[in-house]
């Protein structure tokens, strides 16, 4: 448990100087960051036009915007991984130039990226030391100096971790906290912390929150990236809205979410989506202790049964990768070692071809699109028939019909608003929401018996997921059983019926809509329904020991109670609650 | 601060991980050691064997016996209470004791055999041959009994099964001799083993130091031939030696530089680049030794000799002494190579930066390191390796160049690369197995075995394919090996 520990100050000396960089010694212990008409462009596209933007001290300075706003490209300029086209940087209100991301590191400023920047096959120690490497004569590596770092920092912060552990070992939560140390190791004063939470568990983000604010303490600046209202407004002092390239406008962190989401997309959204009550009705769909193994041997499913009515959705939650993948891939037929059954209108799919599979009217959207959803250098007509090319009316004995293919892609570009400049244009070249549509649009426009989706609106802007999610919801209305697996949670809160929960491959319980994200949260780190409940109800804030952290800001709740503010991520900072399946009931 | 300390979710310690059960290794023993035992045991003959410990011609040196004797002794003893010491600190030793252990106690054996004046050692097949059998058997046994516990052999079990293997097959080899008592000189055997080892480590080195840094170096054959036609030429211009290694090494960095630029500039496909180079440089080196060297072989293609410098006493310390002791100039800097690179990737700045090239460029590069800086200096580098591992095929092997010389061994350095996965000392090992299995099928040819030779040169490949299928551990090359880093 940590305590409130003195502003770092003092411990700027105890950071022993590389050999290889004495201007450490010399800098001074906070700094003020500005970025001044910072443009980049990529070829013709713009990705930042004359962004503003100053970072004060202990400060934590959120970047709120869609995905392709331009966000990161902003921090890997600042970072010296891209050079501006136009603009410059002012660190202490003298202009800088990074011409590596070594200078931005000399300057005090660190980064943790969206997808670490971690060596797996090295240990903590020797991926801490890589580039700013403590030596011995000619060369030899002096770990130990990294490795008395890493625990000094450890014990400061209550991170944890061991310098001899191999990276890949580690879950991703303390890879993340390695990646900080990283940063530290190197002084870094401005912290850029890419959509930190993307791989965590909602626990995990508690336990990064508590770090932010102690970081924050000891006057280190931060600055956080993310899309995600929630956080964003739990954690920032300062807001700013990207949109497009551009900055749109600072906020404070009491500002209405529908504010700052019509800010991030610039139009009104509606965040709450009203969804009537789920009528169940036949069950169509049932999986009985499906079972995936690795190659290996290791158990990626491990013995999963539910059953999906028509008429509902059942959504999977999960941190990524605990066999959300594998589970629904088995049962479209993509895996060999699956034992158990699946069975559809009472057929089995188990053990058939993936032809026969999407023949019994399963329609599946995969959750890696550019691999597995679409032929890249396909157009976008023909992915749009992708599944129906063979058969009429887009074919004929063995030729094709182009001219009912543009019939189909015009329709289909309408209905989803695809944006692209034509139907035949490759399907690469569309941005990542609209490969999304392409996919979904295709899964969606034959009689379905039963909808997959794996990750159905990842890196889709607000508003297009607005549209996704009523398309889903119709599907359901249709009288289809639906199956979504997603990682967000609230994804996940917005659409479930039913959720059900996979941890480490096996099924944590199946519970219904509403079930609070505290819940929710302790399920996908392992406990069973009926364990999580329990804890969740007994302790506010669940983990809630370890609230009351320091830095935790403390925020009242509709409940009167005093919760840490990581916990009322779960309960009332957005418009709808917990009760959202119950809405209409 | 984490939950796992507070809250009684502690996932991680209270779910039981399924096993991993893996049955490749107990399949591929339990073939090797029913092979093994049908061959070595039951068709054994009744023969003896006979191993020469000196190499004809020599007197044994009891000086050099002695000598090896103490130090066998000290280092043996050193190493033992070193492992005692840690192991009873509850620590465990480093992982290199237990193998130097080993080899310290096989050395001090061989020097009392050298001490007691023992020339000859003459083996029973079918004894040899049937203890070697269930020495097999028995670890391929254990094997098969820990498989489906989830657990796997320990590398001492392993290391026992490979001694059986070869001492039982060498055993039963030699005593299918035409003679009586067959007779082979195991020093000359392994001298000679060492000696056709060495292009095969230069090789592998090279492949080793570019494949580390994320380039895929199949060029490494041209980079021998070349290697071996500049030295011809440099050491014949030059009249030196010298200059000839120099030249050999400038030659393999050329190779390497075109390899270097294309793939890290260009982005062309690092194999097709590589294998393009190999034909270009046969083509190449035919060309200029049937136009130039043909016409003119005592100015261009009459290299000096590059004899073996003899180290007193320690060369003639029995079997090891020839070695490590009586090698050539390009012998000595094989082992000083091996042991160079092999500190320079795992204990330096350098090898930490070169390593982390190789398995994630991005995560090097926002931390300040030279991508494709690193990668193209290293692939010079590893050219240059080769050239040298090349200068042999001329200055050592044979006193002139001749068409394709290099015969396929760049090719054989990269399977002792893989089998040495991708460490040096692992590559070293690897290659010696393979001259060593070259240089047997040559020896045994000439006592006239029951083996046609062409069998005994596909043995070394099909250990390869066994050991690479993952009787040995997973064999995992750099992560990036091969794919272009492009920034942004």
């Amino acid at each position: 448990m940590p305590t409130r520990r003195p502003p770092a100050g003092a411990d700027g000396a105890g950071l022993a100087p590389s050999p290889d960089q004495p201007s450490y010694r010399d800098r001074i212990l906070t700094v003020k960051l500005e970025l001044r008409g910072i443009t980049k462009r990529f070829g013709s596209l713009v990705a930042n036009d004359h962004i503003d933007l100053v970072v004060e001290d202990s400060q934590v300075h959120c970047l709120l915007g869609e995905n392709g706003a331009g966000k990161s490209t902003l921090m890997n300029v600042l970072y010296g991984l891209y050079e501006p086209s136009a603009g410059e940087i002012l660190v202490d209100d003298k202009p800088v130039v990074f011409r590596g991301p070594s200078d931005a590191m000399a300057a005090g400023i660190g980064m943790v990226h969206q997808h670490f920047m971690l060596v797996p096959v090295f240990t903590v120690a020797e991926n801490v030391a890589l580039g700013a490497e403590s030596t011995k004569a000619a060369g030899f590596l002096d770990l130990d100096t990294t490795r008395a770092r890493i625990r000094e920092i450890s014990k400061r912060y209550g991170f944890d971790v061991d310098p001899d552990a191999l990276v890949e070992d580690l879950p991703v939560g303390v890879q993340q906290r390695v990646e900080i140390i990283k940063a530290l190791v190197r002084n870094a004063k401005v912290l850029i912390l890419d959509e930190p939470t993307a791989v965590l568990t909602p626990q995990e983000t508690d336990e990064l929150l508590d770090i932010i604010a102690e970081l924050k303490a000891s006057g280190t600046s931060i600055i956080f990236i993310s899309h995600k209202l929630r956080e964003v407004k739990a954690v920032a002092d300062v807001i700013t809205v990207i949109r497009r390239g551009k900055v749109v406008g600072d906020a404070p962190p009491s500002a209405a979410p529908a504010e700052l989401a019509s800010m991030m997309v610039g139009r009104p959204v509606s965040l709450s989506l009203d969804k009537a009550a789920a009528q169940p009705r036949e069950t169509t769909f049932s999986v009985r202790e499906l079972t995936v193994a690795a190659p290996s041997g290791q158990k990626l499913v491990d013995g999963v049964t539910f059953d999906i009515a028509q008429g509902e959705i059942l959504a999977v939650a999960g941190v990524q990768g605990n066999g959300q993948t594998e589970l629904t891939e088995a049962v479209l037929g993509l895996h060999r070692h699956a034992t158990g059954s699946v069975t559809l209108d009472g057929k089995e799919l188990l053990g058939r071809p993936v032809k026969e599979v999407l023949g019994a009217g399963v329609g599946f959207v995969p959750e890696d699109r550019t691999h597995d959803g679409l032929v890249g250098a396909f157009t976008v007509a023909e992915n749009l028939v992708l599944d129906l090319y063979d058969r009429a009316p887009f074919a004929r004995g063995l030729g094709m019909r182009p001219a009912r293919v543009a019939a189909q892609a015009a329709e289909k570009i309408a209905e989803f608003d695809i944006r692209t400049p034509s139907a035949d244009v490759p399907a690469s070249t569309l941005s990542g929401g609209n490969q999304q549509k392409v996919v979904m649009a295709r899964e969606l426009s034959r009689p379905l018996r039963l909808f997959i989706a794996s990750q159905p609106t990842r890196g889709v802007d607000v508003g297009s997921i607005e549209f996704l999610h009523r398309r889903i919801i119709a599907e359901r209305d249709h009288g289809t059983p639906v199956m979504i697996v997603s990682t967000e949670l609230d994804e996940i809160m917005e659409l479930a019926d039913r959720i059900a929960v996979l941890y480490r491959g096996r099924l944590m319980g199946i519970v219904p809509g509403g079930t609070p994200r505290d819940t929710l949260g302790l399920m996908m780190a392992g406990m069973t329904a009926e364990e999580a409940a329990v804890h969740a109800g007994a302790a506010p804030g669940a983990a809630d020991a370890a609230a009351a952290g320091p830095g935790a800001v403390a925020e009242n709740t509709d409940d009167g109670g005093t919760r840490r503010v990581a916990s009322s991520f779960g309960a009332d900072v957005e418009p709808q609650d917990g009760s959202t399946g119950e809405n209409h009931d | 601060m984490s939950t796992a300390t507070t809250a009684p979710v502690a996932p991680e310690e209270a779910q039981s991980v399924a096993p991993i059960v893996s049955w490749t290794a107990p399949i591929g023993l339990g073939i090797l050691a029913v092979l093994g035992t049908i061959t070595f045991g039951v068709f054994s003959g009744t023969k003896n064997a006979a191993f020469g410990l000196v190499d004809t011609g020599r007197e044994a040196s009891a000086l050099a016996a002695w000598l090896a004797f103490a130090v066998a002794l000290v280092a043996a003893a050193w190493l033992g209470y070193t492992w005692y010491r840690e192991s009873r600190a509850g620590g465990s030793a480093a992982r290199w004791v237990p193998p130097a252990l080993a080899a310290a106690v096989v050395v001090f054996l061989l020097a009392i055999l050298g001490v007691a004046g023992v020339t000859v050692i003459t083996l029973s097949a079918p004894v040899i041959g049937w203890l070697a059998s269930i020495a097999m058997l028995a670890v391929a046994g254990w094997s098969v009994w820990l498989a489906p516990r989830g657990r796997k052999l320990p590398r001492w079990a392993v290391a026992v099964f490979a001694v059986a293997f070869l001492v039982g097959f060498l055993v039963w080899i030699v005593a299918g001799g035409r003679d009586a008592t067959p007779y082979i000189s195991l020093a000359g055997l392994l001298a000679g083993a060492v000696t056709l080892a060495v292009p095969l480590v230069f090789g592998s080195l090279s492949g080793v130091l570019c494949e580390r840094s994320g380039i895929v170096n199949i060029a490494i054959e041209g980079q021998l031939l070349m290697g071996a036609f500049s030295a011809a030429v440099g050491a014949t211009v030059t009249g030196s030696v010298y200059a000839g290694l120099i030249a050999a090494a400038v030659a393999g960095a050329l190779v390497s530089l075109v390899l270097a630029v294309v793939s890290i500039k260009y982005l062309v496909n690092q194999i097709i680049v590589g294998v393009v180079l190999n034909v270009l440089v046969v083509g190449l080196t035919n060309f200029l030794f049937s136009t130039l060297l043909t016409a003119n072989p005592d100015g261009l293609n009459k290299p000096p000799h590059l004899g073996s410098i003899e180290i007193p006493v320690l060369a003639d310390v029995p079997l090891i002494g020839p070695i490590l002791f009586r090698q050539s100039l390009v012998g000595y800097l094989m082992y000083v190579a091996v042991i160079v690179v092999y500190v320079g990737l795992f204990h330096t700045r350098w090898g930490l930066r070169v390593r982390a090239v190789g398995e994630h460029p991005q995560a090097a590069d926002t931390l300040g390191v030279n991508v494709n800086r690193t990668r193209f200096w290293n692939t010079i580098l590893g050219g240059a390796v080769a050239g040298i591992g090349g200068s042999f095929f001329t200055l050592v092997a044979v006193d002139a160049f001749s068409k394709e010389m290099s015969a396929g061994r760049g090719y054989i350095a990269l399977a002792a690369l893989i089998f040495g996965r991708w460490n040096p000392i692992g590559a070293f090992l690897a290659s010696l197995l393979f001259g060593f299995a070259d240089n047997l099928q040559s020896v045994i040819t000439i006592i006239g075995s029951p083996v046609p030779s062409q069998f005994m040169a596909m043995l070394p490949y099909v250990v390869t394919v066994f050991a690479v299928a993952g009787l040995v551990g997973r064999s995992r090359p750099p992560a990036m090996e091969g794919i272009p880093y492009v920034k942004g």
